[in-house]
């Protein structure tokens, strides 16, 4: 079921057809958007049947990151972490999103709980879900503007004032 | 491969595909138990009208500002008469930009951002966040003994705090109001240990990467060992107070269940996990600290109802007690944090005499140390369930992407589920079951 | 001793030790800052400590505040506790407008006080931005004796009348006229984005 392919033919270790990386010491795996929901429906099926945790990272203001197995970096990443229950193992999901085509399938068949998560990364990084049941805001009010956790998005830091220095 | 189920009624054969066969999106269509409602559509249902058909379901608002709703949790009720059927959790009235703040923090400061976010169990955020930066940093396997135990020891004690608060906020939700006050005097105790430990109360920022802030302060056994010995007599008192009262389990036996498909399908862990019967529990499944050293059972319920789930958090006080009287017996001599110059600050007596201790404090408390590139997630065992922390580092001194994964707020999207069916005064009842602290909701 | 030993001798006659007289501003005064009731608006951490004030080893049922009523119309302090959040400014201005006069706001916690440790997109800088305060108690989070001490400086307040002298002198305080229309239909200008 599990389709490791052969090591003697591949440089790089794959699981269900994705190059798998170590990141101090824990199984990642890049996989890109076309995949992306098979291998979770496969990882699933392997026994990773909990998915942890779903969200974004915007690399913005780190345009000239590598990654391993000349997978394209992107602007967006959105990153899931699964969960075996019977193995006792976590595995981690990367995929690639550029900026210009912020759109992923969603998860919310695979893993229903995926959904406040998948609503969450829209509302903070802008990425929105295909097939997702509800795609609106979650944390910040409906009419809000912007996505807070992008990089170009400002903190919104107000420099303190004090009465009676000079400036 | 199909199976098929076929059926023999009045009007023929009828065939079913099984249910393993279909896709979630089909088996929560047909349950149909969360309200997929936008908060803009719901502010027009909610125009006064006046001329209402008998048979029309009613959509109506709790909270956020509700006695019972556990903080800023604001829930949208759709009734029919008095049955809920469906129901939207609305969250982000606290949310506070934790996760962009913490891009701006260094990785020592880090510590006082994270552990505002649960803050019934603060300790708890400030160990997961420190475990990822010391994963990150590598030095996770060099952290001395002492400060390991002196973490578990403190983990433990926010466990026993934070589920003595639940018995006081769901004995008030149920009715049983005096459980308030006895529950924050337990709470009390463990609280000024904490204070004369960690000088806060709460939101103590004492864990941090490379072990702890300082050591135990003197007679810090006899200290615990006071609260230990208070405690089972007034546990006691409490099991009376509730466990076997027929209002209490009136209340509770039955009442947002769920099942164990259900809970992993949604993420929940921790009690609710639990209460399902699935045997999960991080410290002992996947051991973090010395757990794998101490001795104690995980609790797990059977029905997956509020009864359950209360049972279990009250019994797992009784288990923390186990721990910590292990911790007590095996605390080990040492030192409460790692001597690497890159984490740890030089000690006070030498900042007087050396210039180069001085400036070694100066760059790590204000430029902060760097950490190398690298992503990584830790997950800990936290009163409600899994807590975890995912860090990006691009190399500098602070962390270029912080991410809980908060227990609570994926626990929430177990709430449309339990309340289904049942009456608006269980809706309570459910969202106390569930223990959500919405500080962890929303970030 | 003496003087019940009066009443009974003289009877009628012993009640000229039995008569208190005050002026009503002062009696009325004394019996607002006296069972003043709070407002629960716990919103983070703040509304633990809030709680634990509540609680039997810091008890403000000492001081007639243990009664924590959740409708604002029975409220006569509301102590903001915790961070208030840009979606919950609305909510939070509501509620303050729901509140009968006079009412007195307690800002609990640094969050509520200037925005705390948290200077960003997400919190309002202060609630004062939204509702005018009376107190203000820093801390993260304040233990309850803080607490205790600022509910006693506004009781205090209350008690020595200042605070109607001063909102009278500054035109403050809520300034808000009993109107037709509700009282969400008040926009707030909030704080900075």
């Amino acid at each position: 079921m599990s389709d490791q392919v052969e090591q003697a033919e591949q440089t790089v270790e794959t699981l269900h057809g994705c190059p798998v990386v170590y990141s101090r010491d824990q199984r990642v795996l890049l996989v890109n958007r076309e995949q992306y929901v098979s291998v979770v429906k496969a990882l699933a099926n392997d026994g990773f049947d909990v998915c942890i945790d779903l969200t974004g990272v915007d690399y913005l203001s780190m345009p000239h990151r590598t990654l391993e197995a000349g997978i394209q970096p992107e602007r967006f990443e959105v990153v899931v972490n699964l969960l075996s229950l019977t193995k006792r193992e976590r595995i981690r999901l990367r995929v690639q999103v550029p900026a210009d085509d912020t759109n992923v399938p969603s998860l919310f068949d695979v893993h229903p709980g995926t959904e406040a998560h998948e609503r969450e990364t829209f509302d903070m990084f802008g990425i929105t879900f295909d097939g997702h049941p509800d795609m609106t805001r979650i944390l910040m009010p409906e009419d809000w503007d912007g996505h807070p956790l992008r990089k170009d998005y400002d903190q919104g830091f107000i420099p303190v004032q004090f009465k009676g220095s000079n400036s | 491969m199909s199976s098929v189920i076929s059926a023999g009624t009045n009007e023929g054969g009828q065939e079913l595909q099984s249910r393993s066969e279909l896709t979630a999106k089909e088996l929560f269509r047909e349950v149909g138990s969360v309200l997929r409602l936008s908060e803009s559509e719901a502010a027009k249902l909610a125009e006064v009208q006046t001329e209402v058909p008998e048979d029309q379901t009613m959509i109506i608002n709790m909270g956020p500002q509700h006695p019972s709703t556990h903080g800023v949790l604001r829930l949208m009720l759709e009734l029919q008469g008095e049955t809920v059927l469906r129901c939207k959790p609305i969250i982000g009235y606290l949310h506070t930009g934790m996760e962009k703040t913490g891009e701006s923090l260094t990785y020592m400061q880090g510590g006082t951002n994270v552990t505002r976010m649960d803050y019934l169990s603060p300790l708890n955020n400030e160990l997961v966040f420190s475990l990822a930066v010391e994963k990150l940093l590598g030095i996770d396997g060099d952290i001395p003994e002492r400060a390991v135990w002196m973490r578990m020891l403190l983990s433990e004690l926010n466990r026993m705090s934070s589920h003595l608060l639940f018995l006081a906020t769901n004995g008030m939700d149920i009715g049983a109001v005096s459980m308030m006050l006895y529950g924050w005097r337990e709470r009390e105790d463990v609280l000024r240990f904490f204070q004369k430990v960690t000088g806060l109360r709460m939101n103590h920022n004492f864990i941090r990467p490379g072990g702890l802030a300082a050591d135990l302060p003197e007679g810090w056994r006899d200290d615990v060992l006071s609260i230990l010995e208070n405690l089972p007599s007034r546990l006691e008192e409490y099991d009376i107070l509730m466990t076997g009262q027929p209002i209490w389990r009136e209340r509770l036996q039955g009442v947002g269940a769920i099942t164990a498909r259900e809970a992993m399908a949604l993420g929940a862990t921790g009690p609710i996990l639990r209460s399902t019967g699935v045997a999960w529990d991080l410290r002992r499944d996947m051991p973090y600290l010395r757990y794998e050293e101490v001795d104690f059972d995980v609790i797990v319920g059977q029905y997956g109802d509020a009864y359950d789930r209360y049972a279990i958090r009250f019994n797992e006080i009784r288990e923390s007690m186990k721990i910590v009287y292990q911790i007590l017996d095996r605390m080990p001599s040492g030192d409460y944090r790692i001597q690497n110059k890159k984490v740890t600050p030089p000690p006070r007596a030498r900042i007087d005499e050396s210039m180069e201790a001085l400036i070694h404090h100066f760059k790590i408390f204000t430029e902060g140390f760097k950490v190398p590139e690298g992503e990584v997630y830790v997950g800990i065992e936290s009163p409600r369930g899994e807590i975890g922390c995912y860090i990006v580092s691009d190399g500098s001194s602070t962390p270029y992407r912080m991410h809980m994964r908060a227990p609570s707020f994926v626990n929430i999207q177990a709430l449309p589920h339990m309340m289904r069916g049942g009456l608006v005064a269980d809706a309570v009842a459910v969202i106390s079951s569930v223990d959500p602290v919405l500080g962890e909701v929303d970030r | 001793m003496g003087l019940a030993q009066n009443v009974l001798d003289d009877g009628l006659g012993g009640l000229d030790h039995n008569f208190v007289t005050a002026r009503i501003e002062d009696l009325v005064k004394w019996a607002r800052s006296r069972s003043s009731w709070a407002a629960s608006f716990g919103l983070a951490c703040c509304a633990i400590e809030m709680m634990g004030t509540g609680a039997s080893h810091y008890d403000i049922s000492r001081f007639g505040m243990e009664v924590f009523r959740a409708s604002p119309r029975q409220a006569d302090i509301m102590i903001v506790a915790g961070r208030v959040s840009q979606k919950m400014a609305p909510v939070l201005r509501q509620v303050y407008d729901q509140m009968m006069e006079p009412k007195w706001v307690i800002s609990m916690g640094v969050c509520a006080s200037s925005g705390g440790m948290f200077n960003n997109y997400a919190i309002v800088q202060g609630v004062d931005q939204i509702v005018p305060v009376d107190v203000y108690a820093p801390g993260c989070p304040p233990t309850p004796e803080t607490l205790i001490h600022a509910i006693e400086t506004l009781h205090q307040l209350i008690e020595d009348g200042e605070i109607m002298r001063r909102r009278e002198a500054n035109n403050g305080g809520a300034g808000v006229e009993l109107d037709a229309h509700a009282p969400s239909a008040i926009s707030v200008a909030l704080g900075s984005k």
